[in-house]
């Protein structure tokens, strides 16, 4: 397989999950903000620090409000992790390795354009929202379901693994110090609110782990146990130890892979020493911190064993890396060549 | 329903579907009565399906324009061409006497040129051709092909007839097209694929992979084939990662290739280096190597050609082979297939004037109201002047482009080319113009599409077809005896 399109089938699933992230967060946020009472100090500028985009959301909107805020993560084409930004993303991606994907993805993914095309001013207005939501996660289901259903297990599939451990571990370390700072937030408030349920029941929402975690642990929703759950166990599709161990198996699948396992086994061994699940403050945002580092370092040494090495401008492996520096290297001088 | 195609005129052309307004040719008679059984609404509905389909299968081509590239969704009119069996087949063998003849004067002109010697081809013809690569003389490609693809451009006069009015052997596009249009056909109308006898494409792609692999250097039974794209921005892209998916060929971009020191391709994959037996490239030879062509091309890959005149690699089309896209060699090739194979031409040439005659150009400027105009090697319909349609400016113009470089100017009639009915805008069936471009293979054997793509002047009375200028399409049904 090309290291190319490794590379695009990667960022694939990357993008993928990071749209079905999106929508889950904003669909488990909108029910939240439902649910507080008046009056507590609790807002949509939240989803903006979560996503470490506070720069980028001043720089075109003046107001913090609700709306603002939506149609940044939605509908803004300037922040490359907005919906519409990742999906297009997605698109060319499938668009450049559609001799490496099953056929039908093409399709699904073209259904999936015009539908967020469509109904986007839904999603943005509160009264359907829900269900504009609802739509993108059916699709994200649909794509998956197709690849699960129809990919051989070969190195794309591996790959694709890959890009949605990473982007999933990324997305779960995020949710944690969400959860840790907005849990110690309302806290503050008094005790008319149980924080833990309100908190961290939506956190195991936006990961589809609610029911998981009863099943799991058979104990309430208390954050220590949460956090707990969301770091170490291991069956969960959403855990830390999960991903990294997927990311694992899914590496040892591939050729030259003996730096990449290295390095990922050297992150493993330490991986929940330092934690201390009493104390949910300082510390343990210092700790998400170092694992966000961690993370960081295996997309970095991913990158470096498989994928293509690029002369001038080396890819950044941010979070928002949006591929324009490579496109930027075709030139347009053949596109009258064709009959 | 009768009323559409009220006012339905027959008399501007050859119309390939009708003899009259309200009597079908015997090729076309089901499709006919089965749209007349349709209401407007089902027509209606069946064209919105059309479109819906389009979208959703992301059949695009790309434009380039004001510095931007805009994707638009394939134009499509749903109602098919239609054309006998018994006249295609004439055609067929027509297309490939032409690209047999095409082959071995390309051969000759890289080797003894003994077409010029004859005094067949003026010497100074392919001296001034922008296509004749002097790096190519003396190769021997493998089995001596050169011309492995050639879409060739057919248009059908007021006589009925087909004629060839230029062969496209550098880097023709259309096919995918030509695949999907059938595709969405059998959509919108399964009903007629029960009751007519309509010849399936669909073997194209699996001929196109057999007659790559025939040339592969290695003689192993899986050898790598790959579709070398100059990338995302080119107007062909879609056909390009099309082909390539259909093939189940590796989608390359140059920078996926490199040429080692010993002077075999390989492309980067994540196990290391894999070496490349065949390319089909989708590539002007000036881009393919910055080592041996265009210095500053990113487009393809240093070392290709080194790697190929040493045998290592095949290439397809074979660089060099472009020599023969010329339309002023064009005007030569009803004697080159005498020539090469003492045989009078199955399909014939359009009327053409050249330039580069004293006696030729005079007529053309002289008569330049009446002809159509075109530069020797430009593609895509860029540059033409329709005589008719021309203003004095532009005819000006081209006369004085004309003077300054003769050999790059031909001229043809203005040809009545054959129209289809179309569905239009505001929903009645007008006739608009055609052309037609199968596509030919050649390996060891030779192959020519079922039909080809038919392109369609979507403008009243337009002659232009080309979809970078607001052209269309239709399926093309090659259909046996009706019952």
């Amino acid at each position: 397989m090309l290291s190319r399109v490794a590379e695009r089938i990667y960022w694939t699933a990357r993008y993928l999950d990071r749209i079905e992230n999106t929508a889950r967060l904003i669909d488990v946020y909108h029910k939240l903000m439902l649910d507080l009472p008046l009056g507590a100090s609790f807002s949509w500028y939240g989803l903006i620090t979560l996503n470490q985009s506070e720069t980028l959301f001043k720089k075109s909107y003046k107001n913090e409000d609700e709306r603002s805020i939506i149609k940044f993560f939605l509908g803004d084409k300037q922040n490359p992790s907005s919906i519409i930004s990742s999906l297009k993303q997605v698109r060319e991606n499938i668009r450049t390795t559609r001799d490496t994907l099953p056929e039908f993805i093409w399709i699904l993914i073209n259904e999936m354009s015009l539908f967020v095309e469509k109904n986007l001013h839904q999603g943005i207005n509160r009264n359907q929202r829900i269900e504009f939501l609802d739509g993108i996660i059916h699709s994200c289901f649909q794509i998956k379901g197709l690849l699960l259903s129809t990919m051989p297990m070969s190195d794309a599939w591996y790959f694709m693994v890959i890009g949605r451990k990473i982007e999933r571990a990324d997305m779960t370390t995020r949710l944690l110090y969400a959860g840790a700072k907005a849990h110690f937030q309302l806290e503050e408030q008094g005790p008319t609110i149980n924080s833990h349920q309100l908190v961290w029941g939506n956190i195991l929402q936006t990961l589809g782990a609610l029911q998981a975690y009863r099943k799991a642990t058979r104990y309430a929703v208390v954050s220590e146990k949460v956090v707990h759950y969301l770091l170490e166990d291991p069956y969960l599709p959403s855990s830390i130890s999960h991903c990294i161990h997927a990311i694992h198996t899914s590496c040892d699948h591939l050729p030259k892979k003996k730096p990449v396992i290295d390095l990922i086994e050297s992150v493993e061994k330490n991986l929940f020493r330092s934690m201390n699940y009493r104390k949910l403050e300082e510390p343990f945002r210092e700790y998400l911190h170092r694992l966000q580092l961690q993370i960081a370092k295996i997309h970095q040494g991913i990158s470096d064993n498989w994928f293509p090495q690029y002369e001038n401008d080396k890819y950044d492996n941010d979070k928002h890396n949006n591929r324009k520096s490579e496109n930027k290297k075709h030139t347009h001088e053949q596109l009258k060549s064709n009959g | 329903m009768i009323k559409l195609w009220q006012g339905y005129e027959t008399s501007i052309s050859y119309d390939e579907l009708l003899e009259t307004a309200k009597t079908p040719r015997p090729v076309a008679k089901k499709l006919y009565h089965y749209i007349n059984s349709l209401t407007e609404e089902d027509i209606k509905a069946r064209k919105q399906s059309a479109e819906a389909t389009i979208k959703q299968m992301g059949i695009s081509f790309t434009v380039y324009s004001q510095g931007q590239n805009i994707d638009r969704a394939w134009p499509f009119d749903i109602i098919p061409r239609t054309i006998s069996r018994s006249t295609w087949d004439k055609v067929s063998s027509g297309l490939k006497q032409r690209l047999k003849a095409i082959n071995l004067f390309i051969d000759d002109l890289y080797h003894d040129q003994k077409v010029i010697k004859d005094g067949i081809i003026p010497k100074e013809l392919i001296q001034k051709s922008k296509n004749f690569r002097k790096e190519c003389v003396g190769l021997a490609p493998p089995l001596n092909i050169w011309a492995h693809i050639c879409g060739t451009d057919l248009v059908r006069d007021n006589d009925g007839e087909f004629y060839v009015l230029e062969d496209n052997l550098r880097v023709p596009s259309g096919v995918s097209y030509m695949l999907e249009n059938r595709s969405i056909t059998k959509r919108i109308f399964p009903e007629l694929f029960e009751t007519m006898k309509i010849e399936p494409i669909n073997n194209y792609t699996s001929e196109l992979f057999d007659m790559l692999s025939s040339l592969s250097p290695r003689k192993r039974s899986n050898p790598v084939v790959v579709v070398l794209t100059p990338g995302i921005f080119n107007s062909a892209y879609f056909e390009h990662a099309y082909l390539a998916q259909q093939m189940g060929a590796e989608l390359v971009e140059g920078s996926d290739l490199t040429v080692e020191k010993d002077d075999c391709v390989y492309m980067k994959t994540i196990a290391g280096l894999e070496r490349v037996d065949v390319i089909y490239r989708r590539i002007d030879d000036l881009y393919l190597d910055p080592e041996c062509f265009l210095k500053e091309s990113v487009l393809g890959c240093p070392g290709l050609m080194r790697a190929w005149k040493k045998g290592n690699v095949a290439i397809a089309n074979a660089p060099g082979a472009g020599v023969a896209d010329d339309k002023v060699i064009y005007a030569f090739m009803p004697k080159i297939i005498k020539y090469y194979l003492d045989q009078d031409p199955i399909i014939n040439n359009v009327e053409t004037w050249l330039c580069l005659d004293k006696k030729h150009r005079q007529h053309v400027i002289n008569n330049i109201e009446e002809l159509v105009v075109k530069p020797a090697n430009e593609s895509g319909g860029y540059g033409i002047l329709i005589g008719p349609n021309s203003t004095k400016k532009e005819r000006e113009t081209v006369i004085a482009q004309i003077k300054n470089n003769p050999r790059n100017f031909i001229a043809q009639p203005t040809l009545a080319i054959s129209t289809a009915p179309c569905l239009v805008e505001k929903g009645a069936i007008e006739p608009r113009h055609l052309d037609l471009r199968p596509f030919v293979l050649q390996g060891k054997k030779l192959f020519v599409t079922t039909g080809g793509l038919t392109r369609v002047a979507m403008k009243k009375g337009s002659l232009v077809v080309n979809s970078s200028q607001g052209g269309g399409s239709k399926d093309t049904w090659i259909v046996d005896k009706e019952d």
